[in-house]
Formats: C-alpha cells, structure tokens, sequence
C-alpha cells in the first residue's frame, strides 16, 4: 500500500518521467514527500526507493548529505540565519544569537512545540540585504532583532501562513506538461538536418562554424 | 547614468514589477532570439556565440563558445545548466532567475537548437523556492506559447526542458558533483580525467554545463550578433557582467557592467553605484571574486574589472561577488568564517580538504576567541601547505575538485596583509574589536 496519499503519489510518477533515469527523480521525490510528512518518514523513504529503482539505504544515503533533506522530524518553521561574509559584515552573528534567546534553541534545535528549528545557514544569495533570513526557504529580508522578533509572532498567529506555507513544501507550482519531444520526431530531425547541412556544403554556400 | 554607455544585456528587463511575466517578456522583445536562431543553422548559432567570446560566468571563466565546440566532434546528448549559486556573497543568479526566467529559457532553448540537443536540465539551487516557482511558471507558459516542447515555433525542432531542484550542498555547484546530483546521489565531484563533462557526463554521456547568466546573454547575442558583444569590454573580458556588491557599502545590490572598462573602484565608489565605504571608515580590503579568491587591499582599487587583469594581479574575478570590508573590521573573524564555510561544505572524499578544513577552522576560532600562539600562524601556513602546494595562485592541487585548494585563499591572504592584527589577538588573548 501506498504510503504517499493518491495526489503526491501521481506528482512522483509524473516527476520520475521526466528522466531518462528513475533515480534523478530521487531528490525532487524527497522534496515531494517532506512537502507530505515534514520529514522523510521511514516508510516514505521505501516508497521513493521503489519508485527510483534503488534500496532505501541509497536513498537514505542520499538524502543525508544535503541539508535540505530531513531523516528525523523538524520544525514546522525552518528559521534559518546566514553567518556567512556578507552576513557576518552586517551584523549576522549577534542576530543568530538572538535568535537563539528569542526561540529559547541553540542553532540546530527545535522548540518544545515544534513550531521552530533555528539554522545557522550558510550563504542564501540574497547579499544586498544583511543580515539574511529565510523561513521554510522563503527570504524574510534583511533581520533586526526587533523585526525577528516580530516575525516570530507572526509566524506563531499563523499571520505569514499565505506566504509562507510549512516546511516541505519548496515548490507550489506544478509541472504542466510531460515530456514532449519524442525520439522518433528527434531522429528524423537530426536526420534532415544533416541532409540539409550536406546540401549547403555542397552547393559551397554555408560557412562552417 | 552608467559608468560606460554600454547597454543593459542581461538585466534590462528587471525595472518592470511584472518583469518575470511571460506577457512582459514579449512585450520587451521576448522569444526573438530563439524565432531568429530557428531561422539559422545550429552552426551558424554557435558561431554567433563563438565570435561573442563570451566567458562562462559561474567562476571558471571558460570561453562558452569553445566549450560547445569541444562537442561537436560528439554529438551532445544533454545540456545542464548550473543555477546552484552558492558562492558566499554571490546573488546575481538568484536575481535573474527570479526577475527574469524567460530570459534564461530563451538562451537554454538557442543554446539547446545549437547543440542539437533535445532534451535540458536546469539544476535550481533548493533554497531558491520562490525561484523554483517562478522558473516552473515560465516553463509551463513557454510550453503553451510553443517554445518548448515538440516542433517550437513550427520550426521543426524538439527539446524538452526540466527545472530540477537541489537540495542544499555548496559542492553542488562544481559541475560533476552536480550532475552526481542530477543522478540522485551524493554530490562527490568525479575525478578528472576522465569525467569531463564534455567526454563523460550525465548518465556517462557527452554533457554541456554552463551557467545561469551565461545562458541570460544568449538572447542577446543572436539577436545583436557576437560582434556587438566582443566590441563591448576589452581583451578576452567582452561584453558585460552582472557583480554582486556586498559588504560595507552604502549601496550593495547586484551592477551589470562593461567589463575592463570599469574599476573595482568605480564599483565601490561611484555615487550610482556602491556610492563608497559605509559611515566614516575608509576601505581595509575586498575579496575580488567569491570567497575562493585570494583578497585585494586598497591600493588594488584602480584594477579594471576583468578576468586577465585581476587573475595577473594574483586573484579571480570568479563568480562576480566582490565582498567590501572597512577599517571596523576584524580580519581574523572574516577569515575564520569564511574557513569554516569551506570546513561545512567540504564533500569529504579528499583527506586535504576534509581533515585540513576542519583542523584550519579550529585554529582560527581559537585565535579569535583568544586561545591562540604565536606559532599558530606557521601552523596555519604549514597546513595550507598541505592542502594546496606552494599556497600560490592560482592554486596547486592535492584533491579532486577545486575546493581544497580555494580554502587557502583567506586565511594566507589575512596573515599576509594583516599579519600583525594576528599577533595582536594572540598577545591580547582575544579580538580587539570586541
């Protein structure tokens, strides 16, 4: 029995089409069912094992070594503070520790509820605004202590839910359309292409790059 | 008023709020890149992109052009593009994916027909979830307008394209430990020889990887010809260049600008640009090029903004992050945080890197925090030594990737220029900017 629920099931099958391999669907499918259970549940990660052709220890194997990828429960809300250089310049490192005293977690730990995980992050690419936060990887803006703190509560009433949806989700929009170039309709393609550089080069007219 | 008059290439589009918009892209001229490309042989758009001399703009710095034509002697199979911006301080991908993604699907589609390829990936950093959205959006209108998909625009040709997420791993942006990743393994880079990606990439076959803003010039380039874009910059630097201006500026963001034409000081100081060092201190040093790069002082400011000019003066222009420290600053602290970026990110597959990362890391926390000898500075040297040969640049090389050798850069750049701030800490039994 599927443990992925009939939507997110049909979502991996039509991700794992999308390659020519099964396996390169194995991160987009952790992402898929994180966006279900928060973190990747044991038997959720049998069920992508499956679907990728590979054991459940390469895909825990996998998942482990990227930071995006829970292999225990997390927080509903990924709070995670850039220290890096620009950070760092801009203040980044008093912030994360009060973070640390607002959320009553060390960087790495969740809340007694649940509700928060705190990240010292690394670089988040969003450089201009110092220090940089993201939530459920959702840029927040540059972070005072008094505006984390405030965003704290929002986030606690439930204020920031449209924008920010809970952790796992990373991406709302679907995928439209399959795959649609088909291999016949590229060989016969390649073919008259190649009949058609033959006959420039022929008739002298094309120069060669 | 811009420093040079060159236009905006990649970036002119990013005025507009509804710049990501498919509606908006057509408006501004969208798609006829790709419609004219289809007119041309694939030759003759790859020779376009050939005579643009366009430099690859993730870091490297390798001419795109030449790394095509690397594959015609085998047909290329897939086309990936690196959109795992990761570099400390670097943003200038995230800006373009998220203000203007039809931009580059446009290019990955032209640079898909010039490579014959049916069938692209692009790999998205994953923290990049707006990013990821508004890059599916436009992917899913650029099939309902037909430029993706089967026979676009009517013109015979197929190609598929694919937005796939990452997962949070720096590494992830040297191109095979990203195509590891696009297989759905760990993202360990592969040795070199034999996995060029060009001979042995994704799934083992013949692979071009090129960079998110590369990819954004490419619409231009056909639609204004490779000349027009090897007139603007100088030297083997053309066309222009997205910097990332971070740090203690009064305006850090994200400049398109001509290449050579402009100075590392016109970027820091000029009143339209980074408008000069915040408050009243003055500059004490940069970082060049990303976080790999060995640092620059003040007397480097007039440098021009070019690949040749900056790598002869003994650093990079890498991924186009120039980072700005002023005299307020903490060397030792700056240093130690960028050491211990490299020590989290490292894969771990090379004892240099792995073991040397963390043993380095840990030397400079203790510095800082005032646990440090004098000694240690030879120490850190002797380590450096040991990771990257010689600590010279460009850097030697004892690991698989290019990691290793980048973690010496800060740390043989902080005690070279500021070798007394070092002692300093050690005497004091802690940092004097607390």
């Amino acid at each position: 029995m599927s443990h992925l629920q009939a939507d997110v099931r049909s979502r991996a099958e039509e991700l794992v089409a999308l390659y020519p391999e099964p396996r390169s669907a194995l991160i987009p499918l952790c992402h898929l069912a994180q966006e279900q259970d928060g973190w990747l549940v044991p038997e959720a990660v049998s069920e992508i094992a499956e679907l990728c052709g590979v054991t459940a220890a390469e895909v825990r194997g996998t998942a482990t070594f990227y930071d995006m990828l829970h292999t225990e429960p997390v927080g509903t809300y990924a709070v995670a503070v850039c220290t890096n250089i620009a950070c760092l310049l801009g203040g980044a490192l008093e912030l994360l520790e009060h973070a640390e005293s607002t959320l009553g977690v060390r960087a790495g730990g969740t809340t007694p509820d649940g509700v928060f995980t705190l990240h010292e992050a690394e670089c988040l690419a969003d450089c201009d605004k110092t220090p940089c936060v993201q939530v459920n990887h959702r840029y927040v803006g540059a972070q005072t202590p008094d505006s984390f703190d405030a965003l704290v509560e929002d986030l606690r009433a439930g204020r920031l839910s449209d924008t920010i949806p809970n952790h796992g989700t990373l991406v709302r929009v679907r995928r439209s359309v399959g795959l649609q170039a088909d291999a016949a309709a590229i060989k016969s393609e390649r073919a008259a292409v190649a009949a058609e550089q033959a006959t420039r080069a022929a008739a002298g007219g094309e120069k060669k790059a | 008023m811009a420093i040079t008059d060159a236009p905006k290439i990649i970036t002119a589009r990013l005025g507009y709020d509804d710049s990501f918009t498919l509606e908006r892209y057509l408006a501004t001229g969208g798609y006829t890149g790709l419609r004219k490309a289809l007119t041309m042989t694939p030759e003759a758009v790859a020779a376009e992109v050939d005579a643009a001399s366009l430099l690859g703009r993730g870091g490297a710095g390798f001419p795109a052009g030449r790394k095509w034509s690397m594959l015609r002697k085998n047909p290329v199979t897939y086309l990936v593009i690196n959109g795992d911006e990761s570099e400390p301080a670097t943003f200038k991908d995230h800006m373009l994916i998220e203000g203007d993604p039809h931009q580059i699907l446009e290019g990955v589609l032209v640079s898909a027909y010039a490579l014959q390829v049916t069938q692209a990936f692009i790999y998205l950093r994953g923290e990049f979830a707006l990013g990821l959205e508004r890059l599916q959006t436009a992917l899913n209108e650029a099939y309902a307008h037909g430029a993706v998909g089967s026979n676009i625009f009517d013109s015979g040709f197929s190609v598929d394209i694919v937005v796939h997420p990452g997962a949070g791993a720096y590494i992830c942006g040297e191109e095979t430990a990203l195509l590891e990743s696009l297989e759905g393994k760990r993202g360990f880079p592969r040795i070199k020889p034999p996995y060029f990606p060009a001979a042995i990439g994704l799934y083992g076959e013949p692979t071009v990887v090129n960079n998110v803003e590369t990819m954004a010039n490419i619409p231009w380039i056909v639609n204004n010809g490779g000349a027009a874009f090897a007139a603007l910059g100088a030297g083997r630097s053309t066309g222009t260049r997205l910097f990332a201006l971070a740090g203690h500026v009064r305006n850090p963001a994200n400049y398109e600008l001509e290449m050579v034409k402009t100075t590392f000081r016109d970027l820091i100081y000029a009143p339209v640009l980074g408008g000069g060092i915040r408050g009243s201190n003055t500059l004490k040093a940069f970082i060049p090029g990303g976080v790999s790069a060995p640092w620059f002082g003040p007397d480097q400011v007039d440098l021009p903004l070019g690949q040749d000019e900056v790598g002869n003066a003994g650093s990079m222009l890498g991924s186009g992050s120039v980072v700005v420290m002023d005299s307020a600053t903490c060397m030792v602290r700056a240093a130690w945080r960028i050491t211990k970026f490299f020590s989290r990110e490292s894969c771990g597959q090379c004892t240099p890197c792995r073991e040397g990362s963390g043993w380095l890391e840990r030397i400079m926390y203790r510095i800082e925090n005032g646990g440090g000898r004098e000694e240690d500075l030879d120490l850190l040297m002797d380590l450096c030594d040991n990771i990257s040969p010689g600590v010279a640049w460009p850097p030697q090389q004892t690991t698989i990737c290019v990691l290793g050798p980048s973690i010496p850069s800060s740390i043989a750049s902080g005690i070279r220029m500021f070798r007394d701030e070092f002692l300093v800490h050690v005497k004091e039994g802690g940092c004097p900017f607390d």
